[in-house]
């Protein structure tokens, strides 16, 4: 993991009980944690990917915005500049998971949702 | 006109209960054992089962294309460029079909299937058998008895996988250059659209030398994933999202194999005062340029999804515009009257619904739209969404991220230096739109945007021999040009010495 990476600005992201749940099955599956990375653009992007641990190799342009439950959660820092620098709910809907990303269980797929621009989340409040 | 529903009577597409793999020429059931159930997107209801392949299916299909990939390479370029030729006949031959299967199960309506996708489709393959005839090795004479001979060599077998918003049309951009250039394909589609391919299987499959052309369906998380970490892959495409977009390069750098990629968009379309200065049909057609968002259901990676509008103009040429998108017909995809069909799953429209939340909450003002609309009857489930416009600013987060559905964030800009800021304050650069009646303002415009393809006064046209391809990090690679055969292609250099004499340095 890079030094920035390492650095990141962590708590920015909270989880729903339902998706605790799915990472801890995730988690027993595998034998340790997974990790989430933030996807943008395109089909299915947007959505968070959630790999083995380890699995994506992060850069020094990403951030690790956030640790459910011991697992990472990463956003590229650009991305995370343009989108006003979110606070995240994670959770699981029904649906397939995008692109290479492990399911949240048989026929659930994560998602992240942005917690209301009112409270916290807009670029306005944040400068 | 309106078609029957595939597997009804009267319908031009039969359905199978179950479909499976279509590996080395014949139709393999999964090692796996199991299978999908693949739904339609307009009823919410079963069309047939689709394999749910494991990582052992790649191998039983890397093996097909690598038993094939030697006669394939080595077949002249007319024999090539004839099987590709016929492949766009039968193509043409099956257009209502395809036409049809395409729309049943993507969701986009079948006039844009008609029109388009499958024409397109066909005429992909005609435009790189024409390419493959017309290449030419190169020789360059280095000196009088030193020759440099460059010639086009096939990679071998090629990864592609294929993202759900046009599932023929991209296939067909996809393989068309592989084939041509010798290559055999091992093709992953995309998960929430895996059947219409496997129709047109059914009309090129025979074509198509047994082991050319590979079509595997499963989880992304287990066979995708098994092909782009293949050690028997030399190269991987893929269109997608930024993210699996890297993991393929993270993966290709392990097998140091090359890859092309095709990542989404944010794109700008601006319009300049000058288009309001007549009534005539150029405002018509680009009061249509801004509705265009709505094409495809904004399921494209291209969505003009953020319209630029000088503020002279704003009100008249807005009020135009959202009069244009109240008129468009959503319903039965198969209706050759209907205008948008439903998005392509019940995910894309719970997203959908999220971000206009989110730009509400933003401060965004909804100008039209914004909900699921009630269409009754058979269709009372299907995944629709009425188009919708958001007026706001670059700021914002629906101007920022790619929502991949109906949505158009509009504003305003004053001059042509704040319309080229706002164009690229984003993170890609795939498409772009600009629209004005002076030419020499639409060179500039167009020069200056940070982006691979900027239609100017028209959008979204997709023709073979325009290039396609992203800047940013909008992806790598130019699609539907010959130039994509140099992707497809190993260049083998031969030099050559026909001088008898010794260097003299031993």
């Amino acid at each position: 993991m890079s030094e920035k990476a390492e650095r990141g600005t962590p708590g920015r992201v909270t989880a729903t009980r339902a998706a605790r749940r799915a990472i801890a099955a995730l988690c027993a599956a595998h034998g340790g944690p997974v990790m989430f990375v933030q996807s943008g653009g395109c089909c299915d992007g947007s959505d968070p990917m959630c790999f083995e641990g380890g699995e994506f190799a992060l850069g020094g342009g990403d951030l690790l915005v956030g640790v459910v439950d011991g697992c990472t959660f990463h956003m590229d820092a650009d991305q995370y500049q343009a989108l006003g620098r979110p606070f995240l709910v994670l959770d699981v809907e029904e649906g397939t998971p995008g692109g290479f990303s492990l399911a949240a269980g048989d026929g659930l797929h994560f998602v992240t949702r942005v917690e209301a621009p009112g409270n916290r989340t807009s670029r306005g409040a944040d400068r | 006109m309106k078609y029957e529903s595939p597997g009804r009577p009267g319908s031009p597409v039969d359905v199978a209960p179950r479909y499976e793999n279509f590996i080395g020429g014949k139709w393999q059931a999964p090692t796996t054992d199991q299978y999908a159930v693949n739904l339609c997107p307009a009823t919410a209801k079963p069309i047939c089962e689709i394999p749910r392949s494991g990582a052992a299916d790649i191998e039983l299909a890397l093996d097909a294309a690598h038993a094939a990939k030697d006669k394939w390479g080595e077949a002249s370029t007319a024999e090539r460029a004839a099987v590709l030729n016929k492949v766009a006949d039968a193509i043409d031959a099956h257009r209502e079909e395809l036409a049809v299967a395409e729309s049943w199960d993507n969701g986009k309506p079948v006039r844009e299937t008609l029109a388009a996708d499958i024409p397109l489709a066909a005429d992909h393959f005609r435009y790189f058998a024409a390419a493959i005839r017309a290449e030419e090795s190169e020789i360059t004479e280095i000196d009088k008895n030193l020759i440099a001979y460059h010639f086009h060599e096939p990679l071998g077998v090629v990864g592609q996988i294929i993202p759900f918003n046009f599932p023929l049309l991209m296939a067909a951009w996809k393989l068309a250059p592989a084939l041509a250039a010798g290559n055999a394909s091992v093709i992953k589609p995309a998960s929430p659209t895996p059947w219409s391919i496997l129709k047109l299987m059914e009309v090129v499959g025979d074509l198509l030398p047994a082991g050319v052309l590979n079509v595997v369906n499963g989880p992304g998380a287990e066979i995708g994933k098994a092909l782009a970490t293949s050690r028997r892959i030399a190269k991987v495409a893929f269109t997608g999202e930024t993210v699996t977009g890297r993991l393929i390069m993270q993966y290709a750098a392990e097998n140091i194999i090359p890859v092309t990629l095709e990542l989404g968009g944010k794109s700008p379309n601006i319009f300049f005062a000058d288009v309001a200065a007549h009534d005539d049909d150029f405002l018509d057609k680009a009061v249509e340029g801004l509705v265009l968002y709505a094409f495809n259901k904004g399921e494209v990676c291209t969505c003009p999804s953020r319209a630029l509008v000088q503020e002279d103009i704003y009100e008249e040429f807005m009020g135009r515009c959202l009069e244009r998108i109240r008129a468009i017909k959503q319903g039965d995809p198969l209706d050759t009257d209907t205008m948008m069909g439903p998005q392509v799953s019940r995910q894309q429209i719970d997203k959908i619904a999220s971000y206009v939340e989110i730009g509400l909450k933003e401060g965004a003002e909804l100008l039209v739209g914004g909900h699921r609309p009630g269409i009754g009857g058979e269709f009372a489930d299907g995944y629709f969404f009425e188009p919708t416009v958001l007026k706001g600013h670059n700021r914002m987060r629906v101007f920022q991220e790619e929502i991949f559905g109906p949505v158009l964030a509009v504003t305003t800009f004053k001059d042509e230096a704040e319309a080229l800021e706002i164009a690229n304050d984003t993170l890609y650069g795939l498409g772009a739109g600009v629209w004005s009646r002076d030419t020499s303002r639409t060179y500039r415009m167009g020069r200056a945007i940070k982006a691979g393809r900027v239609w100017t006064n028209c959008y979204h046209q997709y023709p073979a021999g325009a290039a396609f391809g992203g800047y940013k990090i909008s992806g790598i690679g130019r699609e539907t040009h010959k130039m994509m055969l140099e992707h497809y292609s190993q260049t083998k250099n031969l030099l050559v010495s026909y001088s008898d004499k010794p260097l003299g340095l031993f």
